[in-house]
């Protein structure tokens, strides 16, 4: 279970946001500038206080602190057992996939290692592209091997920053379902930011509202959504 | 021609590169990556070699380096003979005054890295020192090799602080550009010529090695 109070400043940006996410599958939902991608990546542990941005408040993961500024305590995004895919591509360029992939890794012994690469690889529908540069990569393929890099760490909370854009509808619901079966049967949880309110009904998830960086609701995507749903019903009966 | 003042001026040059780059990388690295306040001071301060009058830093490494003070003397009975007027003091000298040619280049690459790639790094597991073997140094390899090669440049043409802090003792402390010096003063053109011929030839010979190294010219605009 993630739980946050966060309140944090970026520029003229204000994010004020308390909840509980308790469902495996967590669906950000909140139209461009509503906070999402600082929120994962306040989660992530990537932006503390510097430079006039300021952010403070709790979050803890099955009751382990991850940050509580109040006591000064904020655990290094690596060591979080956190993964973050966004929708840019983070690939390194200089490394080859296999290498990508294996970054995380360098714990593991090199057999061990080569063995979970592939596994997640082939999560992934990327076995083909393991010998390729990211240079020679697609949008979509380039995405798919971050995501297999993410969770190749054996993250326990994964936060996906509309990592899929660059797939067509078809490759992505598919690659979601793979994801979230491997999710569900690891003990991932799963945040998924994004704008577009067929993912949040496509997975079934719980959805939390967001808007100029207040949650303004929190439920199953069939109610938080409604509006939505109705707009998109309209569109497709729409001549 | 004085081959001794040219083998040790390449001495002089290759060893102040050596530890210009040991010491540049993790500093540009901490510029770049690190978030405290003090960093815009460090970095002024690591800039500053650029701006004084080589004699100025030469008078104050000497005074500094000299009996006068404590400093001096504890470095003296550490190593049994004064820094000033010596080969090792002419490269703490160098070091000095072509620290910024090192730091600003990585400084600059360093900082044309991706943030996200670093925050990749860093999200699956990799510490400072990781990100700059693995990444920052890698993928800023053209400001490796610009710094390395201004470094030596900037030292094979040094004059001031080695004239200042090493004087000019053959085979310990007289580079290529002291010999250059003795020559003018001594109205001895001819050989003069060939000694600044030589000193131009190194850096013609090294800045063509870094341009060649770089951009694949015209590959942008290639159909």
């Amino acid at each position: 279970m993630l739980e946050l109070a966060l309140k944090a400043r970026r520029g003229s940006f204000h994010l004020e946001v308390e909840c509980r996410l308790a469902s495996d599958w967590t669906v950000i939902f909140g139209p461009s500038g509503a906070g999402k991608s600082t929120l994962l990546r306040l989660l992530a542990g990537l932006d503390r206080n510097s430079h006039g941005d300021t952010a403070k408040g709790k979050i803890s993961l099955d009751g382990r602190i991850l940050t509580e500024t109040s006591r000064g305590v904020w655990c290094k995004p690596g060591r979080r057992r956190t993964s973050l895919v966004t929708q840019r591509s983070s690939l390194f360029p200089h490394l080859g996939v296999e290498a990508n992939v294996a970054y995380g890794l360098s714990s593991l012994e090199r057999p061990i290692r080569a063995t979970r690469v592939a596994e997640m690889l082939e999560l992934v529908d990327a076995t083909n592209l393991v010998k390729r540069r990211p240079q020679d990569l697609s949008g979509g393929q380039a995405q798919r091997v971050a995501l297999a890099r993410a969770l190749a760490p054996g993250p326990r909370l994964l936060l996906l920053d509309e990592p899929f854009s660059a797939l067509d509808g078809v490759a992505s619901d598919a690659l979601i379902g793979r994801l979230q079966t491997w999710a569900r049967a690891n003990g991932v949880q799963t945040v998924l930011a994004t704008h577009d309110a067929t993912d949040a009904f496509s997975t079934g998830a719980e959805v939390a509202l967001l808007r100029e960086g207040r949650l303004i609701a929190q439920g199953p995507a069939t109610e938080v959504l409604q509006d939505e749903r109705e707009r998109i019903a309209l569109r497709l009966m729409t001549p | 021609m004085d081959w001794q003042a040219l083998a040790l001026t390449l001495k002089l040059a290759s060893v102040t590169t050596a530890i210009l780059l040991a010491i540049a990388v993790p500093l540009a690295a901490l510029l770049v990556l690190g978030r405290s306040r003090w960093l815009a001071a460090l970095e002024a301060l690591a800039a500053l070699p650029l701006v004084l009058p080589p004699t100025v830093l030469g008078f104050f490494l000497l005074v500094l380096l000299g009996p006068r003070t404590s400093v001096g003397r504890g470095i003296t009975a550490l190593l049994g003979h004064p820094l000033a007027f010596s080969f090792d003091g002419l490269v703490v000298g160098s070091v000095i005054y072509s620290l910024p040619f090192a730091v600003q280049p990585l400084v600059a690459g360093f900082a044309a890295v991706q943030p996200n790639l670093v925050d990749a790094a860093r999200l699956l597991g990799a510490g400072s020192v990781r990100i700059v073997v693995s990444l920052l140094v890698p993928l800023a390899r053209r400001s490796l090799v610009a710094a390395a090669v201004l470094s030596f440049l900037h030292t094979v043409g040094e004059f001031g602080v080695v004239l200042m802090l090493g004087g000019d003792i053959p085979g310990a402390t007289r580079t290529l550009s002291i010999v250059l010096y003795n020559q003018v003063e001594n109205f001895d053109y001819a050989a003069a010529n060939h000694t600044a011929a030589i000193l131009l030839g190194l850096s013609a010979a090294a800045l063509a090695i870094l341009y060649s190294k770089g951009l694949r010219r015209g590959s942008a605009y290639r159909a």
